[in-house]
């Protein structure tokens, strides 16, 4: 299964006009692995899913999946199922009848079809409304027949376009974990495109970011995380400070950053690094303590210009003069054991072996709504 | 809605009610005047006061010979409102399809298509009779008739199908190609059932402007007419209330077709229902 379900994106390249919707990309999805592709709107991710299950076709490039080309392959026919965001069920139908459409159009018997269709709803556990129309089920439950009509065509390859933007918070934390452990249970590929950083972070074997029609950094999500390939990647992830500088000393123990404020970082060697080149570096949000004293090293100082109490943690925005807000997450009795308060001038420093280098270019924000 | 009941209401509401009541009546009395004169009694004229209720004029129309070729004429326009009304609804449905793509020519294409809404119907008549003798053909009822009338109704129809495929989704079509189907699979199992109710709307538009078209009728039907050209003929020279017979006989056809097109759409709609109660 493992191999048959793996998806090899090779120079795939879609054009509309002379806009480049996706750029040259070059992917593997291992077979039977959770991918999430994520970016802001207009990246590309939906298009080069929709290009995966046919509903595009690509301007050059190839797509295999298992080994096989598909790239010209009719959608429908190269073991992909899609779940759209809208979900797409068909409004005159019931809901027995949806799940058994693939099942009509390959011509089995009205009984056949619909008996297999009743089994597949009994696993989504909707059983008990598949005479209902879809106009009169809830967004989760329209949701559960879509997955049900995707999974009936057995595929090697389930594609989700979007697919908990439509419920509501409790519903979508239910539903990802159910995601989840479907995919477990049927071990087969997951493509999941999102705009949503924890639920990638939380479903993902493999997480894809784009921006601009390519792919900025492809990795598995802990590595995505906390080392972010380029600025845009820790933005957009989120979770992280991204600081840039020049270079003030190299050496063989590490590479000195000097940050406009005058602060000196201490970076791993930085390769190539010459004295007075950018550098672009980043710092957990959780990895940094507020301190009394200004330090010389591995710091910074701001004005408090935002304290959110988060529960587990206490979220501070500092005003240090650069492009960013620098963000701090405080334990909360940390942050608790001293008056500070929002126009406080205070102190923030970190170990050096959080400094992480972001080798990436990419500088732009990504995202305008990011927390 | 318990707010605007509860507030005040102004001289303007009185002031639009009474507007609305003379609109109704305008739209209405005539018919209504049409219809009760029709039951005239034998011996009553073309106005009031009825001298009697009766239906001899209605027997009149079948029984005399001075109103022409009456239920030839009304033979005539059923079978062409049909045809125009099939043709109708077929090439808006793939036209209006087609035309959610902005194909090469598209615009100019849906404005030449309008366009013949626009022409005067008597001129448009005149250009096609000439043009189909031009062809060589004999004028005809059935053909530069019903070419007359397609200019006519299918423009209509198409700005309908418009408004149809409006709250049409696209990813029902994606949706049906994904799980396999064929492109005559998707139009057969998933496009026509869902626009079904919105066909029916441009067919019964097909139908009905058909019905009672009479300036592009005029001079493309040739040496038979139809009802619309044979009742402009009575008023010129029939002085009976057997006029008003005939006009509440083609209101009454008229308004059964429409209550079959409610009544196609109740059935759809019912057939759904029994879908869903597991039969």
């Amino acid at each position: 299964m493992t191999e048959q379900s793996r998806i090899d994106i090779q120079n795939v390249t879609k054009l509309y006009g002379k806009v480049p919707a996706v750029n040259n990309v070059s992917l593997t999805i291992d077979g039977g692995a959770y991918c999430c592709m994520i970016g802001p709107s207009g990246c590309g991710k939906t298009t080069l899913l929709r290009m995966i299950a046919g509903h595009e076709s690509p301007t050059s490039g190839k797509i295999q999946i298992g080994n096989e080309d598909v790239t010209d392959k009719r959608t429908g026919s190269r073991g992909t199922a899609l779940m759209f965001q809208n979900y797409a069920l068909f409004p005159h139908l019931s809901l027995t009848d949806n799940v058994a459409f693939s099942l009509k159009v390959k011509g089995e018997t009205a009984q056949a079809r619909r008996e297999k269709a009743r089994t597949m709803l009994d696993r989504v556990q909707l059983l008990h409304l598949a005479d209902r129309m879809p106009s009169e089920l809830s967004g989760g439950q329209q949701q559960r027949v879509a997955l049900a009509r995707a999974l009936i065509t057995n595929p090697k390859v389930l594609l989700l376009d979007e697919p908990l933007s439509a419920l509501d918070e409790f519903l979508r934390l239910r539903m990802r974990v159910e995601l989840k452990r479907l995919q477990s249970e049927l071990g087969i590929t997951f493509v999941h495109v999102t705009h949503t950083q924890p639920e990638a972070i939380a479903l993902a074997d493999q997480v894809v970011v784009m921006d601009h029609g390519v792919v900025e950094q492809a990795a598995g999500p802990r590595e995505i995380y906390s080392k972010p390939y380029s600025p845009y990647v820790a933005r957009f992830m989120g979770g992280q400070n991204v600081l840039s500088g020049l270079v003030d000393g190299t050496g063989a123990g590490g590479t000195t950053v000097r940050t406009p404020d005058g602060m000196l970082h201490d970076l791993q060697v930085v390769p190539d690094a010459k004295v007075g080149a950018p550098v672009n570096f980043s710092v957990r949000r959780d990895h940094i303590r507020l301190v009394d004293e200004a330090g010389q090293r591995n710091g910074t100082r701001g004005k408090v210009v935002n304290v959110e109490y988060q529960g587990t943690y206490v979220k501070v925005a500092l005003d240090t003069g650069s492009r960013d807000e620098f963000i701090v997450y405080l334990d909360e009795d940390d942050f608790y054991s001293a008056t500070r308060a929002v126009g406080d001038m205070i102190n923030a420093a970190w170990e050096p072996r959080f400094n992480h280098l972001l080798v990436g270019t990419n500088n732009s924000t990504g995202n305008p709504h990011e927390e | 809605m318990a707010q605007i009941s509860n507030a005040k209401r102004g001289p303007a509401f009185y002031f639009l009610a009474a507007f609305f009541t003379l609109f109704v009546i305008f739209l209405y009395g005539p018919m209504l005047v049409i219809f009760l004169l029709s039951f005239q009694g034998s011996t009553g004229g073309l106005t009031f006061p009825m001298r009697g209720i009766s239906t001899h004029w209605f027997n009149d129309l079948w029984t005399s010979s001075r109103y022409g070729d009456l239920g030839g004429a009304f033979r005539r326009s059923l079978v062409l409102g049909c045809l125009s009304m099939l043709i109708t609804a077929i090439v808006c449905l793939f036209a209006g399809l087609a035309f959610r793509r902005r194909f090469w020519g598209s615009g100019p294409i849906f404005y030449l298509a309008i366009g013949s809404l626009v022409v005067p119907g008597i001129l448009l008549g005149l250009g096609i009779s000439q043009f189909f003798q031009l062809l060589g053909f004999k004028l005809n009822w059935w053909l530069s008739g019903l070419g007359a009338h397609l200019s006519w109704t299918m423009p209509f129809g198409l700005l309908i199908m418009f408004a149809v495929l409006n709250r049409f989704d696209a990813s029902w079509e994606e949706a049906a190609r994904d799980a396999g189907a064929r492109s005559w699979q998707v139009l057969a199992y998933v496009t026509v059932p869902i626009l079904f109710p919105g066909l029916i709307a441009v067919a019964l538009f097909g139908f009905t402007l058909s019905y009672d078209e009479m300036p592009r009728s005029l001079l493309t039907v040739g040496g038979k007419n139809t009802l619309p050209i044979e009742i402009s003929n009575m008023t010129t020279n029939v002085t009976t209330p057997a006029l008003y017979a005939i006009g509440t006989l083609t209101s009454v056809v008229s308004f059964v077709v429409i209550a079959l097109a409610f009544l196609a759409i109740a059935v759809i709609q019912k057939r759904r229902a029994r879908a869903r109660s597991g039969s």
